[in-house]
């Protein structure tokens, strides 16, 4: 051993040996990453089709809504990809995402319309805002953001898309305001969003 | 150094939480919940095992210059791996547990091991001292979650069934129904109250112990 004890003091040994680890965990790292790479990609698909039908009502949609998308830039210029539900072969509504800045980060809601504009469902599929007072919005914490079913742009009226605090009907939380009002926001935003580019909703071909 | 030894060290003596006070972003971040514990601390037993057996194995190969960089390399990619396999083949787990697996690099108590033990003890010693670690971080990590959840939502276990599996499912308690919660407790700073109880209780705990030592040392003996 005493051989080797005396080559780990080399400079280029320290190098060399560095290397050599760098080297060895990267293949590691790039053999996981292919075995694992079809295994992810199926899960997160899993995932986006069980968030996709939530926001429809069992038996809305006959077709594979992730490979029924059309892009569309939103009101940031940021693409939005829209998901159509079709039964028979004919449109009956779309599922999307909006976001809005929440109190502590940005609240993702994916918000599903039916080909009117009446909303279908809305769920906040991703927040970090406080436990116990903003989480409300969670479908499983409360039932708040059930809500927004069966409402449109015209009912109730524009002044009214909010929460009670700011002359709205939807309920704010005890504590906590900006986050059913981020909610509120962008549900709105995402029905305004749909009503401006329905045609090419309904009509633009699958990307 | 006796596998026993190893055993006590690494569940109390040595505890990861409890004495060497490692680990505590994990600690604070993910004990909301007896679950939620649980799950991080099996996740860090496995790499913790795992590290340290690679980092025994190659100990004679590493020099002292360079050892700390190759230490952190393995457990990252250890942790890497984990995180993906976890996300492709055990999806409904990686759910639960996602957010916290990247956490584990950063628990400077896998680091710890590495440099303090595993870096001058055979391989199958570094391993049963990763594993007993590991289990000690764990009994920490439930004990303080399962205490922060009882005290904050009056449950024990919730969501149980997510991480071990349906048959777990009697874990799962509401020990005070119509409870309100307490906010608080589910919040950081909980965190740092309950450990400090539970701290102050393991010195008292080993200060009675080590006080009785000396009028029964064969009982202490055959005890430990």
């Amino acid at each position: 051993m005493s051989a080797l004890a005396a080559m780990r003091e080399k400079l280029s040994y320290q190098g060399i040996s560095l290397g050599f680890i760098a080297l060895a965990t990267s293949a590691v790292l790039a053999m996981a990453n292919m075995a694992t790479h079809d295994g992810i990609v199926k899960a997160e698909r899993e995932d986006l089709k069980t968030s996709l039908s939530q926001v429809l009502p069992v038996g809305y949609a006959d077709n594979d809504l992730l490979t029924d998308t059309v892009r569309i830039a939103g009101a940031d210029g940021s693409p939005v990809i829209v998901y159509r539900a079709r039964k028979a072969g004919a449109i009956n509504g779309v599922v999307f995402q909006m976001a809005q800045r929440g109190y502590a980060a940005d609240v993702v809601v994916l918000i599903g319309v039916d080909t009117s504009g009446r909303m279908l469902g809305a769920r906040v599929i991703k927040h970090s805002e406080t436990p116990g007072l903003g989480d409300k919005i969670d479908i499983a914490k409360s039932k708040w953001i059930l809500a927004f079913d069966g409402k449109s742009l015209g009912d109730p009226a524009p002044e009214k898309w909010g929460v009670k605090k700011d002359g709205g009907i939807f309920d704010q939380f005890a504590g906590a305001t900006i986050t059913p009002r981020a909610v509120a926001k962008a549900v709105k935003t995402g029905l305004d969003f749909y009503a401006a580019h329905k045609a090419e909703i309904l009509e633009g071909k699958k990307s | 150094m006796s596998y026993k030894a190893i055993m006590k060290d690494g569940l109390w003596d040595q505890n990861i939480v409890f004495t060497q006070l490692l680990g505590m972003c994990p600690t604070m971040a993910v004990t909301t919940s007896g679950t939620n514990g649980l799950g991080m601390g099996l996740a860090t037993t496995a790499v913790l095992v795992c590290s340290n057996a690679i980092i025994a194995a190659i100990r004679d190969f590493v020099s002292h210059q360079v050892r700390i960089p190759v230490f952190i390399v393995i457990i990252a990619t250890l942790v890497t791996v984990v995180d993906m396999s976890l996300n492709a083949w055990m999806h409904g787990l990686y759910q639960v547990l996602g957010l916290y697996i990247a956490l584990i690099v950063a628990n400077c108590a896998v680091l710890g091991r590495a440099e303090a033990f595993a870096a001058r003890q055979p391989v199958l010693a570094s391993a049963l001292d990763g594993l007993w670690m590991g289990l000690g971080f764990t009994f920490a990590l439930t004990l303080i979650g399962l205490i922060r959840e009882l005290l904050g939502t009056g449950t024990l276990f919730s969501q149980a069934s997510l991480l071990l599996g349906p048959s777990f499912a009697f874990l799962e308690m509401t020990v005070l129904p119509n409870y309100g919660g307490v906010l608080m407790m589910v919040l950081p700073p909980a965190g740092f109250l309950v450990l400090g109880f539970l701290l102050a209780g393991k010195r008292l705990l080993d200060g009675r112990l080590a006080a009785r030592a000396p009028a029964a040392p064969s009982a202490i003996a055959e005890g430990a």
